[in-house]
């Protein structure tokens, strides 16, 4: 495999927009095209992702439609990807295999999504679509549900009290929020209180609504290449050093909800690539859909030891200015938002641009290693990429 | 190709009262219905084969936001039944304010009950449901 670079990375502000999927996206991809000083004629393929525009904009397809609007070359195919909430890392890590196989020289990567178009019930419902549809969904079982019976599952296995994890699980929250209120492109931008976590209304026991991300629309994009390319496109180019996926099936498959088994393997396959350690990673982007989520994937990616992650935003440890790896400086899915199918594409924006050093207030100093992780389904797909500034 | 045992058998045995999983003919390890090849071992050679309809509550959550179409609050739980695999179902018979943690561990009973899903389903379906063994 050739060496492969990220020029370009735009995304839209995340929250609530009565612009479609496509337009979105046009608007991340527009901005990624112009800071990469490149037009749409040079982009040799598209690799979408969207999950549920179906729903959101009576739109399939959206792969050949999203092409022509940008005006790229008739010979550049467009795919579309799903795979839940680690579409748009999965299909940015596809586009990253094919040009370092060779395939492309210089392709357009991301995702798209327009939750919040549906309503309350409609969003949890076509969410809840991506558990399994014979064996799961007939239960009720919901997202923050599926997260919630890992809390107590955790709990239970490291004999904590559950309102003392649903303390710990709410500086997670506040914790993002705080990295969120210096994010221009966050859906919240204002800091919480652990006592506003605590008394918010229980959405899935223990999870309360503010230890849940939000439903959000958004897009985000970036452009690939090989080094050759990048380095005429950008004097940072960011280096993809490592990527891994994996996947799971439902939970009745991976029983231990305190370990997603999909992330160990797709972490230890991105570490070795990239011949690096959780030790070496300065910050890391990772699936805080809910508080919970967000103290298993510290473990799982082996920052902290299975069982001790549960303290570690208590401690400030995983905070903005900490020594230890700083956890989702762009606030996270908890609140910087959620737009299932353009997360991943956002997570890798923020890491490139903490690697320029282009982060202002909330920079991570010195940052030169970042690790992007996203999570899709019942721990499903894990997807795990990792960047760095110098090849 | 291999029998394949489909979501209309599992429905069906659930109709006669019986839960049925996968059975593996070289190391005899149960899985779940709807699996190919052995959780354990990867073998094909599987039968389908009765499962013991109770097991040890291992997890679970109340819904009190629920999807279109259903009424919160109700309890959803993972259960590991005796014959050695794992389950989803709702558990009934309590009342979903008073679950807690104590939940856990606790013994169960396993059978079935029918609900009817919206047109993004299996239309009619048999979904599991539990009952604490006291």
């Amino acid at each position: 495999m050739r060496e492969v670079a990220i020029a370009g990375v735009a995304m839209t502000k995340f929250g609530i927009s009565e612009d479609t999927c496509i337009e979105m996206f046009g608007q991340a991809a527009t901005g990624a095209l112009v800071k990469s000083d490149i037009e749409p004629k040079d982009i040799e393929a598209l690799f979408l992702g969207n999950c549920l525009g179906d729903f959101e904009d009576g739109q399939a397809h959206m792969g050949a439609h999203i092409h022509t609007a940008l005006g790229l070359p008739m010979a550049a195919p467009a795919f579309r990807f799903e795979n839940a909430c680690a579409t748009a890392t999965v299909a940015i890590r596809q586009a990253a295999l094919m040009v370092g196989a060779g395939i492309y020289d210089v392709v357009l990567a991301g995702g798209t999504e327009r939750v919040a178009a549906m309503d309350t019930p409609m969003a949890t419902r076509t969410f809840a679509m991506a558990s399994n549809s014979c064996y799961s969904a007939p239960t009720g079982i919901t997202f923050p549900g599926v997260f919630a019976m890992a809390a107590h599952m955790y709990a239970g296995k490291y004999g904590m009290d559950i309102s003392s994890l649903s303390e710990y699980m709410a500086h997670v929250s506040v914790k993002n929020h705080f990295h969120a209120s210096m994010n221009p492109k966050a859906q919240f931008q204002k800091e919480i209180s652990v006592e506003k976590v605590l008394e918010s209304f229980m959405v899935a026991d223990p999870l309360h609504f503010l230890d849940c991300c939000p439903f959000s629309d958004g897009a985000s994009a970036v452009v690939i290449a090989s080094k050759e390319k990048a380095v005429q496109m950008t004097d940072k180019p960011v280096y993809i050093i490592g990527t891994g996926q994996a996947a799971g099936g439902p939970v009745i498959n991976n029983p231990d909800m305190t370990r997603i088994k999909p992330r160990e393997v797709a972490s230890a396959m991105a570490y070795k690539e990239a011949g690096v350690t959780p030790g070496d990673i300065d910050l890391c982007e990772l699936h805080d859909c809910f508080t919970i989520a967000e103290i298993l994937a510290i473990e799982g990616l082996g920052f902290y030891e299975f069982g001790k992650g549960y303290d570690a935003a208590k401690k400030g440890e995983t905070r903005l200015g900490s020594d230890r790896t700083v956890i989702n400086p762009s606030g996270g899915l908890k609140a910087k938002g959620h737009p299932i199918g353009a997360t991943g594409a956002a997570q890798v924006t923020e890491i490139v641009e903490q690697l320029r050093g282009e982060s202002k207030e909330r920079q991570v100093e010195g940052a030169r290693t970042g690790l992007v992780d996203t999570l899709g389904g019942e721990f499903g797909t894990v997807c795990n990429l990792i960047l760095r500034s110098y090849a | 190709m291999k029998h394949q045992h489909l979501f209309k058998d599992y429905q069906q045995g659930l109709e006669n009262g019986e839960l049925i999983g996968v059975y593996c003919k070289k190391c005899k390890t149960f899985s779940f219905h709807s699996s190919l090849s052995c959780s354990k071992c990867g073998s094909m050679d599987l039968v389908g084969k009765v499962s013991e309809k109770s097991g040890t509550l291992e997890t679970f959550t109340v819904i009190r936001v629920a999807a279109e179409g259903l009424t919160p609050p109700f309890i959803v739980a993972l259960v590991r039944t005796d014959s050695g695999f794992h389950v989803m179902g709702n558990l009934e018979g309590i009342d979903p304010s008073s679950a807690s943690m104590d939940l856990l561990g606790k013994q169960v009973k396993i059978s079935s009950k029918k609900v009817t899903r919206d047109r993004y389903s299996q239309g009619v379906t048999h979904c599991l449901s539990f009952t604490l063994d006291q």
